[in-house]
């Protein structure tokens, strides 16, 4: 009953946490954008554009859903359904922290524990592409029919350097299930390196950890691999019959996808929750100080403020900031909350260089997309996994 | 419980299989082959083989069927059209499968008469370590045999491609 109940608070959590990311991790996006381009970004709905993502939702929720007469019925609805429901699913089985205690029942940050946990996302991840796959087909246009076969051919040809990059950590770790996989990068090589897999004995995997984020962005259609969407050639590729909620569903999905990929990144190469300096270099004020540093601009910005509202938002941010930064105080809130800092800074910096690498990037073109990927991507981290298996075989 | 759960993913991979065949568009049927898939997944699961249900999703459902979709979509097939049934599937169809049914169970039965029932949680040996010991060292020569076979097939492809491209 006990493990129900917390179970279901967990889930409660996770799901509020990970649709408010999806959301304001668009806006972020949007926001970073515009001033990598100097461009101001979403400024009128609410202080700074912050309640833009909630315009957005009532606007997509509220806007007609049109369903096209030339399309397949069923398979057309089916699609935004598919690709959100298991881009969605990958979620449940990353670990955010270390095992806290609440209340004397000990329990561990993350929904469900399975001992192929990896293979799991890899699944789903894989299953993803009937949604994209079934709405350029289904949309019954051309534009959409190009759009789903070029992602499904491009997901398809980038899952094997993906698959070969994830290997060759696991052989370091020797195991599957992503706790395991944390816990096996604990502590700190020589005294101040982290034991992550990047830096990991006796075949350290920055290959790997390059390889893999390359095949995550072409996996995740982003730019510079974002053909499936190109605007230029495809007006708006699989999703161009879309509308309202169903449109809504692809756009989280990919969102979803994105911070999935992000934190598969930090927990197969990036250490996961554990931090990147030793705790006797002062690691444990890392967080406090970063959030007292905002709350300290907020304030000083708030008393010589730039626009006339800046003199209350700014004060109330400042303030919730220093609250954040006065719950590392207390030793109990400290050891659950530490871990969960470190990841979300990881994961946090991963989706920000994808954001900062389609502020800079072209997009390639469709054979140099292809040829990328077989004849640069896949020889690589097949290399790598070949040197890898050696240098464990060996050791 | 995991009985209630075998049949519900039995019967929903029997249905599935059903309707590859009863549909008449291509995609459909190919869908209801990624059920069937799925539903086989989670019958491994049941068993207690996680490693094998992983692998069949990612390796049949993820990859295979992706590839079968993808043809399908880019030759454009259409629904196609339903010809008129033969006399002799019309009137033995029907008898012949259940008699195949009977003539299968009865073998079964044959072969394994009173086998103990797998719970689920109980069987243990099928994890991923397992499997790639015994992939590596009691069944080396037919995997490495397979490996061969498919790099045969590859080859065959290319050459078929490129005569055509000549």
């Amino acid at each position: 009953m006990e493990f129900i109940i917390i179970t279901l608070i967990k889930l409660g959590v996770v799901m509020a946490v990970f649709m408010t990311t999806l959301a304001y991790l668009q806006w972020v996006e949007r926001k970073v954008i515009a001033h990598i381009q100097l461009r101001m970004g979403p400024s009128r709905v609410g202080p700074h554009g912050l309640l833009q993502p909630l315009a957005d939702v009532i606007k997509l929720i509220t806007k007609e859903g049109v369903v096209p007469p030339h399309v397949h019925k069923l398979f057309y609805l089916l699609a935004p359904f598919v690709a959100v429901t298991f881009a969605l699913l990958a979620i449940s089985v990353i670990p955010f922290g270390d095992e806290v205690e609440i209340a004397g029942y000990r329990t561990w940050l993350q929904l469900t524990d399975i001992n192929v946990g990896i293979l799991f996302i890899l699944a789903a991840s894989s299953m993803g592409v009937y949604g994209i796959a079934l709405a350029g087909w289904a949309s019954n246009n051309k534009y959409s029919l190009l759009g789903g076969l070029r992602s499904s051919a491009q997901m398809i040809s980038y899952e094997l350097p993906f698959t070969l990059a994830v290997a060759s950590p696991l052989l370091l770790v020797n195991t599957l299930s992503l706790r395991e996989i944390v816990q096996a990068q604990e502590g700190f090589l020589f005294g101040f390196l982290p034991n992550w897999t990047i830096f990991q004995g006796p075949f350290p995997q920055i290959v790997a950890f390059v390889v893999f984020l390359i095949a995550v962005f072409a996996e995740t259609n982003r730019i510079p691999f974002d053909l499936p969407e190109a605007e230029t050639e495809l007006v708006a590729g699989f999703h161009t019959e879309y509308s309202s909620m169903k449109f809504a569903a692809f756009f989280m999905a990919e969102y979803a996808n994105m911070v999935t990929a992000a934190s598969l990144v930090t927990i197969l190469f990036l250490g996961g929750w554990h931090p990147p300096l030793p705790r006797e270099w002062g690691s444990d004020f890392i967080a406090p100080l970063i959030f007292l540093g905002a709350a300290a601009i907020c304030f000083y910005h708030g008393l010589n403020p730039a626009r006339r509202l800046d003199r209350y938002t700014l004060p109330a941010a400042g303030l919730v900031f220093a609250g954040i930064g006065g719950v590392f105080a207390f030793p109990a809130f400290k050891d659950a909350l530490l871990p969960v800092f470190w990841f979300c800074a990881k994961t946090g910096l991963i989706l920000f260089l994808f954001i900062w690498v389609r502020g800079t990037l072209p997009r390639f073109r469709f054979d140099q997309l292809m040829g990328f990927a077989w004849k640069v991507l896949f020889p690589v981290a097949m290399a790598n996994l070949l040197l890898t298996s050696l240098a464990v075989a060996l050791t | 419980m995991d009985v209630f759960l075998f049949f519900l993913f039995a019967a929903i991979a029997v249905i599935c299989a059903v309707n590859v065949v009863v549909q008449t568009h291509p995609i459909s049927s190919a869908l209801s082959l990624v059920g069937v898939m799925g539903a086989l997944a989670v019958l491994y699961l049941l068993l207690g083989g996680e490693f094998i249900a992983m692998a069949q999703v990612i390796v049949y459902a993820g990859a295979i069927m992706v590839l079968f979709i993808f043809v399908i979509m880019l030759l454009n097939a259409g629904e196609e059209a339903k010809q008129s049934k033969s006399l002799l599937a019309q009137f033995l169809g029907i008898p012949g499968f259940f008699a195949l049914l009977a003539v299968l169970a009865f073998g079964i039965l044959r072969l394994f008469p009173n086998s103990p029932r797998v719970r689920f949680g109980e069987f243990t040996s099928a994890g991923a370590e397992e499997v790639g010991r015994a992939l590596f060292t009691q069944y080396l020569l037919p995997f490495e045999v397979v490996t061969v076979l498919i790099l045969i097939a590859i080859v065959g492809a290319i050459v078929l491609a490129r005569r055509e491209m000549d």
